[in-house]
């Protein structure tokens, strides 16, 4: 184990994956009383994709780890921490980082899970960056896999209408250049109910119904938080780092709505071609969509080595954070 | 300086994409200027920062009508 003083986390690797089968917002149309029009005017979802039912988290999150590791030239066996963001775990135990582990052939390198709901993959970020930073590890798979579409009420058509499936996977490694400049993640618990599922492990469901194993949602003051947050988490990030938002090549933000997405990009006043955005085909996918989204535009060339990149993400919790990155 | 219903009413052609003539102190935003719940609330968030106030979320729901915004900002964000 290395001991360096200046040593930073650089990503080195991006993969992603989402399941072959898509639900448009006609088929939808089909299940509750919905319209396409509704759903694009207030979301800008179009599409999002849907594990199949004998898929897990782990399926998602295996394939896009295995990507990332593909693109990173980095072998299974040589990964020495592996950090799985997910609300949607395959099983109460073992965690799904360890699940997936196994299925790599990793043996050995410490595996866990971090729970912050939509803001999962930037504490995971974040975590895997201390470990590099500090010298503890020399690299890290970090993974946002969800399979949302387990704890949704798909008669609740405030709910069913704005979350899909999908992993996002990148490798960090220790670098002596930054990489990831830093990360700044917060929560504030007093916001429980506004985004929740009201049951879980220790806290049983009391009657049978499904909306209690369901998520809940208050869409608007959920909105009115998350693009007030968005905004003052990511210039808490720009001023701590003396970074002008046109210095900023690529935001890529939590794909919850467009409409947050629109608003947060606005008060930063970029233009909306430095903004990457996958929510018209994914819909939001937790702990998937950041790095879903990094993924798409490093793939398509849009994010480019030596980009200046800010991600940002706000979620159940609340939770949110931000991860300013030079790729 | 314009009045407090001059702004309020910029911000309401704005944010609804309304022409300035429809917003009358009775109309209502969603029934008659087609506000969605989003466009209620992103209206709230624009006068928040507008008027340097915070506006209650239970209030925010009675703010229905320009005359209304105005009523609320007079009496609570008057500055």
């Amino acid at each position: 184990m290395s001991q360096n003083k200046h040593q930073f986390s650089r990503i080195i690797g991006t993969g992603g994956y989402l399941p072959e089968k898509v639900l448009t917002n006609h088929d939808l149309e089909k299940m509750v009383d919905t319209s396409d029009a509704w759903i694009r005017e207030r979301t800008g979802i179009e599409q999002r994709h849907i594990a199949a039912e004998n898929q897990t988290t782990a399926d998602l999150a295996e394939q896009a780890a295995r990507q990332a590791l593909n693109a990173a030239s980095l072998t299974p066996e040589a990964i020495e921490l592996i950090v799985v963001a997910t609300t949607t775990p395959d099983k109460i135990f073992p965690s799904t980082a360890c699940l997936l582990q196994q299925r790599l052939g990793n043996h050995g390198a410490p595996a866990f899970d971090v729970q912050a709901v939509c803001s999962g993959f930037i504490y995971a970020l974040s975590v895997a960056d201390q470990f590099i930073r500090t010298g503890a590890v020399n690299n890290a798979l970090v993974v946002g896999a969800e399979t949302l579409s387990r704890i949704i009420d798909w008669s609740d058509r405030n709910t069913c209408v704005l979350f899909g499936d999908g992993a996002g996977a990148v490798v960090l490694a220790a670098s002596d250049e930054p990489g990831v400049i830093n990360t700044h993640i917060h929560a504030d618990g007093q916001y429980e109910t506004l985004l929740h599922v009201p049951s879980g492990v220790s806290k049983k469901p009391v009657t049978d119904s499904l909306s209690e194993r369901s998520m809940h949602m208050r869409g608007s003051e959920v909105f009115k938080v998350a693009v007030n947050t968005l905004s003052q988490v990511a210039t808490e990030t720009l001023e701590k780092n003396h970074i002008h938002p046109s210095d900023l090549d690529w935001l890529v933000p939590h794909q919850a709505n467009k409409r947050i997405i629109d608003a947060t990009g606005r008060k930063l006043k970029l233009k909306p071609e430095q903004v990457v955005v996958t929510v018209n085909k994914h819909a939001n996918t937790s702990a998937a969509s950041v790095p879903l989204a990094l993924n798409e535009a490093v793939r398509d060339g849009r994010i480019q080595p030596g980009h200046l990149v800010l991600m940002e993400a706000f979620g159940g919790g609340f939770t949110w954070g931000s991860a300013l990155v030079r790729m | 300086m314009s009045s407090i219903e001059e702004r309020v009413k910029k911000i309401v052609v704005e944010q609804l994409g309304v022409e300035e003539d429809q917003v009358t102190a009775d109309a209502s935003f969603v029934d008659d200027l087609g506000a969605d719940s989003l466009d209620t609330v992103e209206l709230v968030m624009a006068l928040e920062e507008e008027f340097d106030c915070e506006i209650p979320d239970e209030e925010a729901e009675n703010i229905q009508t320009l005359g209304q915004a105005v009523a609320y900002i007079e009496e609570h964000c008057e500055k």
